[in-house]
């Protein structure tokens, strides 16, 4: 008996669905974040944040109606002194808002002692680890859609005007962007929470990521740029080359990628982030927009390395739980 | 024969060199009730989860109800309910919502999740109670929502790590009726705890565990008679014995040893009930017999016996 039941091993395929049960963590997951005191106190930041800056926007472009053919794009990235333009804002406020989402979502079952309970049940870690990674995107995602159509519908109020097609187009994907900006945050707050055990070491980890890259990337990739590529001669090329390593580098940091991503799709004067030597330029009207492709194209880039960031940064979460041992 | 609800050949779970579980041969039948014994970290809960298909085993083969929890967890787990030792729940969530998720884990339709929801909660008397949260519910109410909470899937195994440990003894109590009441219903019980009067008072069979190894298996009678030589201890005071009563007695079948006790009794170890042929023998050889005890073996006395006389050995 023992030895036929030994011949069976081998074949150690997992029979059913992972996703059996995904639904219903998302569910449960989902009612918890939008329920809980700190995603309300959040709320009301990001919404002071955007009725403010959207004011101070509208004070701006009252002077400018009519002169501009995307005037609504304006109330992202329009900033009044001392505040900061709306974008700048969620360049710091998405990764707060992701990070509080997802600092305690697995070592919080351990400390609630809830995990064994919950996966003698007939799923698979997979669920219930992709049902909480689901969960606070989409809850992310709600959050950040209602902002969006909260500064549309003060634009409308306060500009007079509809927004154009290609304006609602562009600021879609800058919803996208945005969404996919915090979701790399949800998902490093997600590995930080499987990899301690204490919810508060993993917000702390998390948030020292965000100040690195916040803070001291953009330093610190400068002054690798000057030891890679030091400028001897004074050559022109050695100072290109210097200046698109630290710009390669730079973009290593997911905030630089996504303020790259939305200037690229809320100013489409932009045409290039890199440096651009006087032959391109030739032919080229200087500040005409480019069209929707075109700055998606430009942006294209950016957009597919934070996608590729968050289901990285899944994928190393998703390893580490599924070796991790579940008794407390 | 049925198809043993859980077996295990040859189960063996390393963590690096230590061995926590080492070569175990398990069987528990349909409808037992069956306890693992031992001191703390001698394997109980790693071969529990190693029967959920929540740890991996190093070698050696699991079925579970005739699945592989390493292949088929999901089936293991729809049919097997866990209770862990360190029961946790959502405390901001009321009871009723707590098993409420289960339920959707579990793939309940609404309807027959509500239903069944009403049902356990109020077997387990917390109807009342249903809609408070968790947070302020006390340990024995917590114990209770557990049990209800494995109900839920209408279990034909439930295996629960130490469900009685912390509680009052009024609760125990009522906890253990709990469990009677679960294998009247068929339900096949594997419990680990080591609080062996507990053990004692509701498992058919119990495993006694030592350094990963099943050291002991059987009933409470059997393991009595391998650890204590005799199950039974019957004392009889005797106001004049012949002097060759003792070894009258000696040779009654079935009798172990016969030795002196305190203030001239005499201790029998028996392997059965002797109490009516050592008192016809008292009486027939002209003694005076004022008193007959009989002494039932613990659970406690094996284990603490079992556990003196492996000091002095070393671990196989």
């Amino acid at each position: 008996m023992s030895q036929q039941l030994r011949l069976a091993r081998p074949e150690r395929v997992r029979e059913g669905s992972p996703w059996t049960g995904l639904w219903a963590v998302v569910g449960k997951e989902m009612a918890d974040h939008l329920t809980s005191v700190r995603m309300r106190i959040l709320e009301i930041l990001v919404v002071l944040t955007a009725a403010g800056t959207v004011y101070a926007a509208l004070q701006n472009l009252r002077e400018t109606i009519g002169q501009d053919r995307f005037l609504f794009l304006k109330l992202f990235t329009t900033a009044r002194e001392p505040l900061p333009a709306f974008v700048g804002f969620l360049g710091f406020l998405v990764p707060l808002i992701a990070i509080a989402l997802a600092f305690d979502s697995v070592n919080g079952e351990f400390s609630q002692r809830t995990m064994s309970r919950v996966l003698a049940q007939p799923i698979y870690r997979d669920a219930l680890l992709f049902g909480k990674f689901l969960a606070g995107f989409f809850t992310l995602a709600l959050v950040l859609t209602a902002i969006w159509l909260l500064i549309i519908g003060l634009g409308i109020i306060g500009l007079g005007l509809p927004p154009g097609g290609e304006e609602v187009a562009r600021s879609l994907w800058f919803l996208v962007t945005t969404i996919f900006y915090g979701g790399i945050w949800l998902a490093l707050a997600m590995v930080f929470s499987v990899v301690f055990r204490q919810p508060a070491t993993a917000a702390l980890a998390s948030i020292a990521i965000w100040l690195f890259f916040t803070g001291f990337w953009g330093i610190i990739a400068s002054v690798l740029a000057q030891g890679l590529r030091p400028v001897r001669f004074g050559l022109p090329q050695e100072i290109v080359a210097q200046a698109e390593l630290a710009l390669m580098l730079t973009r290593l940091s997911p905030n630089a990628l996504y303020t790259e991503a939305t200037i690229g799709l809320l100013n489409p004067s932009i045409r290039s982030f890199g440096l651009v030597s006087p032959l391109q330029w030739q032919g080229a009207l200087l500040g005409a927009p480019l069209p929707l492709r075109q700055s998606l194209l430009l942006i294209w880039p950016h957009l597919t390395g934070l996608i590729a960031a968050t289901i990285l940064l899944f994928a190393i979460g998703y390893i580490l739980f599924q070796r991790q041992e579940i008794r407390a | 024969m049925t198809t043993p609800v859980i077996e295990t050949h040859g189960l063996t779970k390393l963590y690096g060199d230590f061995k926590a579980v080492a070569d175990l041969n398990l069987t528990v039948n349909e409808g037992e009730v069956f306890g693992l014994l031992g001191p703390n970290g001698s394997g109980k809960t790693t071969t529990i989860l190693m029967l959920l298909g929540l740890t991996e085993p190093s070698s050696g083969s699991v079925r579970v109800l005739g699945f592989d929890p390493e292949r088929e967890p999901l089936k293991v787990k729809s049919h097997v309910g866990y209770m862990p030792d360190q029961l946790g729940f959502y405390n901001d969530l009321s009871a009723r919502e707590n098993l409420i998720y289960i339920a959707k884990l579990n793939g309940l339709r609404r309807d027959e999740a509500y239903r069944r929801i009403d049902e356990v909660l109020a077997r387990l008397g917390l109807q009342h109670v249903a809609d408070h949260p968790v947070g302020t519910f006390s340990h024995g109410m917590r114990q209770r929502l557990g049990v209800a909470e494995v109900l839920l899937k209408k279990p034909r195994l439930i295996i629960m790590d130490e469900p009685t440990q912390g509680l009052d003894p009024e609760a125990a109590r009522e906890f253990l009726e709990i469990i009677q009441g679960l294998k009247k219903d068929g339900i096949t019980v594997l419990l680990s705890s080591h609080l062996l009067y507990q053990v004692q008072a509701v498992c058919d069979r119990v495993g006694l565990f030592r350094l990963g190894h099943m050291v002991l298996e059987g009933t409470v009678t059997e393991l009595a008679q391998q650890v204590l030589g005799g199950a039974y201890r019957i004392e009889v005071e005797v106001a004049n014995p012949s002097p060759d009563l003792e070894s009258t007695l000696r040779q009654l079948p079935g009798v172990v040893d016969v030795k002196p006790a305190q203030n001239g009794r005499l201790e029998l170890e028996a392997t059965s009930d002797l109490r009516a042929d050592a008192a016809r023998l008292v009486v027939e050889s002209g003694g005076q017999l004022l008193s007959l005890d009989i002494e039932e073996p613990s659970l406690d006395e094996i284990y603490a016996r079992y556990f003196q006389e492996v000091e002095h050995v070393p671990a196989a």
